[in-house]
């Protein structure tokens, strides 16, 4: 690292430059939710899936999570289950 | 054949309506055939800009509905050769613009003008869509501020998804980046967002900077596009915009200075 590079990373941030990174995240967030495709059956599918699971442990509405992104070419469904302590 | 250009930027106040009359103006005073149309029904101030608020008598929605005809409602700029105004009605609201009328509306203009610039509402509902809708290019007005940046993309996404040549599989639409408000001294401090930061973060080709100005409100005060102020900064960028625009000068390049040369190489 160049003495140069490095008397700089001591200064404090500038807002600039927070503004600009704050940015770069929201946004390829954003782009991202507007670009990957809507799919109709996902609720109907994350129904489904809650059913399954409960026929062999307990889990609430709210402790199934299904999402899905884009990552260049693919599309990467996700699919979280939280389970209860008591089934552990 | 008429370019249509659309001016938007998601955001309120960034300077669209400030941004239309100039570049309407500019573009006028090159000679071109050039009208600017007011798409925000119920909101119009392109009038007040223009300063020919008082001659208003048939308005973009009468002209539609077959109220009156398109010539009784287009208003001539009585300072600038070339130069047409179509006001946005006062009292309906933006569900009155439908694609139908809107695009029977351009067909008749296309055949007697060189550029039609839609000064587009604020947000990203009806009234912007039907500003955007039928456009060939885009100007994105940005501040270089968070919030502005961010709704801007939100706009690119819609132009490339809600707009006829989007809708048709037709050649995307042309857009141009244009930052106002611009500060260079807060942009050296560090506390304004440069050029080159809006840039990548927005990603489309960059038309120019307005720098913040006095001379922009004094211009609006009086009803008269800040191209016409001579005396301007603000004026003289838009000028600079309009020819670049029109592929006169050769992209602006950063300016470096000596330290800053020396150092990155």
């Amino acid at each position: 690292m160049s003495i140069l590079k490095y008397l700089h990373t001591l200064r404090p941030k500038k807002t600039a430059s927070i503004a600009k990174e704050r940015l770069q995240i929201i946004v390829a967030h954003e782009r991202n939710l507007r670009d990957s495709p809507v799919i109709e059956y996902l609720p109907k599918m994350q129904q489904e899936l809650l059913e399954v699971v409960r026929k062999y442990t307990e889990v609430q509405d709210e402790d199934i999570k299904i999402n899905i992104e884009k990552d260049g070419e693919y599309e990467i469904l996700e699919l979280n289950i939280v389970l209860s302590d008591e089934n552990q | 054949m008429a370019k249509i250009i659309v001016v938007t930027s998601g955001k309120g106040g960034v300077g669209k309506t400030t941004t239309s009359a100039s570049f309407a103006t500019g573009l006028a005073l090159r000679g071109y055939q050039t009208v600017v149309i007011d798409f925000d029904v119920g909101l119009r101030n392109l009038d007040l800009v223009m300063g020919c608020e008082r001659r208003v008598v048939y308005d973009f929605v009468n002209v539609i509905n077959g109220e009156g005809n398109l010539n009784q409602a287009l208003i001539k700029d009585k300072r600038v050769e070339n130069l047409f105004i179509l006001p946005a009605s006062q009292t309906r609201d933006k569900e009155a613009l439908t694609i139908k009328g809107v695009a029977k509306i351009l067909e008749t203009l296309r055949k007697r003008f060189e550029f039609i610039i839609c000064d587009s509402p604020a947000g990203i509902e009806h009234g912007a869509i039907m500003a955007m809708y039928f456009a060939d290019e885009a100007i994105v007005v940005t501040n270089p501020e968070v919030s502005s940046v961010r709704d801007s993309d939100r706009i690119i996404g819609m132009l490339s998804s809600k707009t006829r040549r989007a809708v048709q599989n037709l050649p995307a639409i042309k857009e141009h980046l244009l930052i106002t408000r611009y500060a260079p001294k807060r942009v050296t401090s560090g506390d304004m967002l440069s050029v080159e930061d809006v840039q990548e973060i927005l990603a489309i080709p960059f038309l120019g900077t307005i720098p913040e100005s006095k001379s922009v409100l004094q211009a609006s005060n009086s009803g008269i596009p800040v191209t016409l102020d001579k005396k301007s900064d603000a004026g003289k960028a838009y000028l600079q915009v309009v020819a670049r625009f029109l592929g006169e000068e050769p992209p602006v390049r950063e300016k470096k200075g000596f330290l800053t040369r020396l150092f990155k190489n």
